[in-house]
């Protein structure tokens, strides 16, 4: 089987503007999560006020035209795919043979949601020419692939909160298909905007520990009270072993399978038993060629829902037994909060860095671990073997579970 | 109050520039939009909505294409506010 490896990394994120400052703040034990400053919320009493904003705002780093023709989620897809891109050292491939999957939960709500007060206050003829442009889901896929001029195919890949690792798993079966010699992947997302606060809220999903924004992330706590919205964008640049070798790049680790499963139970609620996300584990770990004997570190999904980090240690159960609590995992959306289409693609980072550096990351606010829960969270950055085999899983609402193996190399 | 032809010029010039990032200074009488100054329909169009509201001025549909050079625009605004 091919061996598909991660040679570029970038990210935009509450923790940091580029994958190393993020990476330096997680790894510190950092939170990125803080009281909303916007006028809205206080104008529109949302019940909930402070959430993850991506720390470097994309007007200090893009031209103000990028700005004004990108909503703000393709915007942090171009930052970060460029930092990606450099970081892979730019390849000079065909770019006929460089292919875009990319994802996002939701598009570009905020760009939908302004031209629609526009229409309304100020009439149709005051509706800008490029609304439908920047607010269709493949507008971050076409801004890359615009960006950095790669004709392969830009897909775009939509499966809520499962979105980002999904297309990491796609881009592995690109690969292996051979339709392409790199794929750039990974997911974005930005909605802050009152009506999506308003509306997660309205299903009690959201935290609403309003008065200690930075501990109200808390995965894996009895005291968790549901995710934190964040923002961000996180891209991968993957390829053949033997291709990133011929070109001498450097190789972070490898992506060494994924897979994707769907519940088929509840549009929202996870599947209390857990065989989705179960078989998506077992699906990812049987594409990448191992066992979950082999399983040594976990990057789990973790949001801080009272039920959805019940269903993940579930499902987790069902796929490692008893053993699954003396594997250790990390909760990086304590720090992050929930980038929704682009947290697969950031987690994912975090483990290839894990993977890379030998190093688990922090979960932070596990004051009071949760009895029902006893896996071995990792409270410290904590060394790992010189073998890393490690999964990242995403579950989105729709009932989608997609899981990414990365193998140190 | 009816803005002078050369005032219409530089409010059209900082729209062209706000949607375009063309620099300001480019912005003069004889040049065409699409020719020399790489402008799309698709930015014209939303130049077009944003002079309305600068000017105050309605820049009907069937206008918009007639309107090829910076002369041809800063002429139908300066006539069009009288």
């Amino acid at each position: 089987m091919t061996t598909i490896v991660v040679t570029g990394i970038g990210a935009t994120s509450c923790l940091g503007g580029n994958v190393p400052d993020t990476w330096d703040a997680l790894l510190r034990g950092e939170s990125g999560i803080r009281s909303l400053t916007e006028d809205w919320v206080e104008k529109y009493e949302l019940p909930v006020t402070f959430g993850g904003r991506v720390k470097v705002p994309a007007a200090d780093v893009l031209e103000r035209i990028e700005i004004k023709r990108l909503d703000p989620s393709a915007q942090l897809a171009v930052i970060a795919a460029r930092e990606a891109w450099k970081d892979a050292g730019e390849p000079t491939d065909a770019k006929e043979r460089i292919l875009v999957d990319f994802a996002t939960g939701i598009g570009g709500l905020g760009t939908l949601l302004d031209a629609w007060d526009v229409l309304k206050e100020r009439g149709a003829r005051r509706v800008m020419p490029m609304t439908i442009p920047m607010l269709m889901p493949n507008a971050a896929a076409a801004a890359i692939s615009m960006d950095l001029q790669t004709r392969g195919g830009a897909r775009t890949c939509v499966s809520a909160c499962a979105s980002g690792t999904e297309s990491i798993a796609n881009a592995v079966d690109h690969l292996r298909q051979g339709i392409a010699d790199v794929v750039i992947c990974g997911g974005t997302e930005s909605v802050f905007h009152p009506l999506p606060i308003a509306a997660f809220a309205a299903m009690h999903a959201l935290s609403t520990r309003n008065d200690e924004p930075a501990k109200a992330s808390r995965p894996y706590d009895v005291d968790r009270d549901g995710f934190v919205l964040g923002e961000g964008a996180a891209v991968l640049v993957l390829e053949t072993k033997e291709h990133a070798e011929a070109r001498g790049a450097k190789i972070y680790a490898e992506i060494a399978g994924g897979a994707v499963t769907s519940d088929a139970h509840h549009i929202t609620a996870p599947d209390p038993e857990g065989t989705g996300a179960a078989r998506a584990v077992n699906d990812a770990l049987a594409h990448a060629g191992v066992t979950a004997a082999d399983v040594n570190y976990i990057n789990a999904h973790a949001t801080s829902t009272p039920v959805g980090d019940i269903a993940e240690y579930t499902a987790l159960h069902r796929v490692f037994g008893d053993r699954v609590n003396e594997i250790p995992v990390s909760a990086t959306k304590s720090a992050t909060g929930h980038l929704l289409g682009g947290t697969g693609a950031l987690e994912a980072i975090f483990t290839v860095l894990s993977a890379h550096h030998k190093i688990a990351a922090p979960t932070i606010n596990v004051d009071n671990q949760d009895p029902a829960i006893p896996l071995t969270v990792v409270r410290e950055p904590t060394p790992l073997p010189e073998k890393v085999v490690a999964i990242s899983n995403s579950f989105g609402f729709g009932g989608h579970n997609a899981v990414v193996v990365v193998r140190s190399v | 109050m009816a803005k002078s032809k050369d005032e219409v010029l530089a409010g059209l010039a900082q729209l062209v520039n706000d949607e375009t990032g063309v620099p300001v200074e480019s912005v003069v009488f004889g040049k065409s939009f699409a020719d020399d100054l790489d402008i799309d329909s698709i930015s014209m169009m939303t130049i077009v909505v944003n002079a309305e509201d600068e000017f105050g001025v309605k820049i009907p549909d069937d206008q918009v294409s007639e309107l090829k050079t910076v002369d041809d625009a800063v002429n139908f605004i300066v006539s069009a506010q009288a």
